[in-house]
């Protein structure tokens, strides 16, 4: 069992009782709730008589079903415009915060969260979305939760829940260049297994954690849920309490200086004991790229897709799977395979210095005439950043089309979607069969700065043969 | 769906029914019921369209079309079943469908407390003993009787240990596993917390 790790101490200073059946219940701090799982999750309070217990403590946005073209209300679509009706009468009934289209703070959960300041060191974050992971990268402990726990957050601000394991996964060396964190995170989930982390919760750390910017650091603990572990977290440093600073609800004056030395004082101890621990080697890593429909079904830009025999036996059913599915075959490289869509955004990689980097590639070049490519920025903070850095029209100007804030074709909830077998680009999070839209459709995982590279060639390609 | 749907609600200790066999690895919740289906505000409707695209895909040759499952209530899977997003319109979907239990490897972490919080109790046993069922169920139609107390699955010719957690065992057999109710109980303690946590304090103004 672990002791003394970041998690425990958080575990700890949450706890407010060991249940009767032995899990245990767990304050929440903040809770994030968007138009998709909380609905239901209302409704059911509504039948139990019961009532939002702390709802200053809740945060309401709208990302999941928005259209990316145009917003205007109300929507084309009956039943999106229906999601986000009931989230604005929900969240004026229970007097919830809410951050709504136009706003100028609305956007994906897992983005907006953070550039608010309302993502802390130390704290509980759940929300109805397994991505919740990634504000993990600010060392709080958060976790997706389903629809009825949403409903125990709303009532009693706590949930049940069983103490996770915690796994120590030690990153060496730093990234080389044309590597970034998404590509550290493939190669992590491919290393261990989409399901290794079930039970456990993940600590990132080692020189190569250290190195990367908290927006990095976002992306690695966002896909912590790819690799089965529900929460994902770093350690947090001067870069962490840096990012937070001045935002719109971080504690200032006297309040910050409390909250810094608190902050300062949570990290995992030295000699803390972990339920496993891995080692990699950060500087191995090259650009990755996923084959199949698991995120865990990944190789580098150089490699050929496995052989059957290369493969565990566990993994050999779900990769004859992938072989069909995907229309590959085993030993074919990855690279120059023709891609139809290029998408990059999401949770994952939908934040500024992710389009900085894609834009930086896309510069004075041309998207190719094949292929169908789109931005989606995960905010509306990050959209006006980036039109203040003319990063929108280094966008257009390639042929990029530049959208409207949502989590758009991650999931394919609004009508952003493939269209028959189409291949895609993707800088989202996952590859399942039928998940960008059309129960045909074929998505290869990849950084943005690697969509942004196949966009210009129309096939996958080498991301460190565009910059020097 | 086959019957009007009715909610489990209280003790939940005895289960029986006919084994329905999904095989493979890593089927996660966008397979079990795709994103399109999540533009509800209730979960009603969604019991028809568990699987739908591996349902088309297979045209009509998929275990939860074939007409000898129609009345199955026990699911048996292979490993980390249900992973991928948090959406609890999985479950739900096989709910309304029919199923009452879950046999599997493995399950993933949110899909498995999903489960547990709506009332469907998820077992585990070995590779082996999975195995031994699925080619069972696709042979012949396999009833089995659950006791939940004893953990034990049996049917006239077949006998398991089943594992469950047993905070999950514990809850079902005292009926405490639909949670608000037992967490409000606490509702001295919950406001204790909070005063006791830092963060609220130097919050205060900004949330």
């Amino acid at each position: 069992m672990s002791h003394g790790t970041l998690f425990d101490k958080v575990w700890d200073l949450h706890k407010v009782s060991r249940l009767p059946g032995g899990s245990d219940q767990i304050y929440i701090g903040l809770h994030l709730i968007h138009e998709v799982t909380s609905p239901q999750a209302f409704g059911a309070l509504k039948d139990k008589n019961l009532k939002v217990k702390f709802p200053d403590r809740t945060v309401a946005t709208v990302d999941h079903i928005v259209p990316t073209d145009n917003q205007s209300r109300p929507f084309k679509d009956n039943l999106a415009e229906q999601m986000i009706e009931t989230l604005e009468k929900n969240c004026l009934e229970h007097k919830i915060r809410f951050f709504n289209i136009g706003s100028g703070n609305q956007g994906i959960v897992h983005v907006v969260a953070p550039e608010l300041g309302l993502t802390q060191p130390g704290m509980t974050i759940a929300c109805g979305d397994s991505h919740t992971s990634t504000h993990g990268a600010f060392g709080s402990i958060a976790f997706g939760i389903g629809t009825s726990q949403v409903r125990d957050v709303l009532a009693t601000q706590t949930i049940a829940m069983n103490k996770l394991k915690v796994r120590q996964i030690w990153c060496d060396n730093k990234l080389s260049k044309g590597v970034y964190a998404k590509d550290l995170v493939l190669h992590i989930i491919n290393e261990l297994g989409v399901k290794a982390g079930v039970g456990f919760a993940y600590e990132f750390a080692g020189p190569a954690i250290d190195e990367l910017s908290m927006e990095e650091r976002m992306t690695i603990c966002n896909m912590s849920i790819e690799g089965g572990a529900r929460c994902g977290y770093i350690n947090p440093d001067e870069k962490t309490f840096n990012y937070i600073k001045n935002k719109l609800c971080a504690p200032k004056k006297e309040h910050w200086d409390k909250a810094l030395k608190w902050w300062q004082s949570l990290k995992s101890d030295e000699n803390s004991i972990y339920d496993d621990v891995i080692k990699l080697d950060a500087s191995k890593v090259e650009p990755t790229v996923t084959w199949g429909i698991t995120p865990g079904q990944s190789i580098s830009i150089n490699q050929k897709i496995p052989h059957l025999d290369d493969l565990s036996p566990n993994d050999k059913a779900v990769a004859k799977e992938a072989y069909e599915y995907m229309s590959f075959k085993p030993g074919q490289f990855i690279k120059d395979t023709p891609v139809d869509v290029c998408f990059i955004g999401s949770c994952t990689n939908g934040r500024i210095s992710d389009l900085r980097v894609a834009a930086k590639v896309l510069k004075d070049k041309k998207v190719s005439k094949n292929v169908k490519a789109f931005v989606v920025p995960g905010s509306e903070k990050v959209a006006t950043e980036a039109k203040q850095e003319g990063i929108d029209q280094v966008f257009k100007d390639s042929g990029f089309q530049w959208r409207e804030p949502g989590c758009s074709m991650c999931l394919a909830m609004n009508s952003d979607k493939l269209i028959g077998n189409q291949v895609s680009a993707s800088s989202s999070n996952r590859n399942f069969k039928g998940r960008q839209g059309s129960p045909s459709g074929r998505t290869l995982l990849m950084s943005p700065a690697m969509v942004a590279a196949a966009a210009i060639n129309g096939r996958v390609s080498d991301v460190r043969e565009f910059i020097n | 769906m086959k019957i009007k749907f009715t909610p489990p609600i209280g003790k939940i200790s005895n289960m029986q029914g006919q084994c329905i066999s999904l095989i493979g690895n890593d089927i996660d919740t966008d397979r079990i019921i795709p994103a399109r289906f999540l533009k509800c505000v209730n979960f009603d409707s969604l019991g028809e369209y568990v699987f739908e695209d591996d349902r088309k895909t297979l045209k009509g040759k998929h275990p939860f079309d074939l007409k000898q499952n129609k009345n199955a209530s026990i699911l048996v899977v292979n490993s980390n079943f249900g992973c991928g997003s948090s959406r609890e319109h999985a479950p739900q979907a096989l709910m309304r469908w029919g199923i009452k239990t879950i046999i599997g490897e493995s399950f993933a972490d949110i899909f498995y407390s999903n489960c547990i919080a709506i009332g469907i109790p998820c077992f585990t046993l070995s590779k082996k003993s999975i195995e031994v069922l699925q080619n069972y169920c696709d042979n012949q139609c396999l009833f089995l009787e659950i006791d939940l107390k004893k953990s034990l699955a049996k049917s006239k010719d077949l006998n398991f240990n089943l594992k469950i957690k047993e905070s999950s065992r514990k809850m079902f057999l005292s009926g405490e596993w639909d949670a608000t109710s037992t967490l409000l109980e606490n509702e001295n303690l919950i406001e204790n917390k909070f005063t006791q946590l830092p963060y609220v304090k130097f919050n205060t103004n900004s949330l």
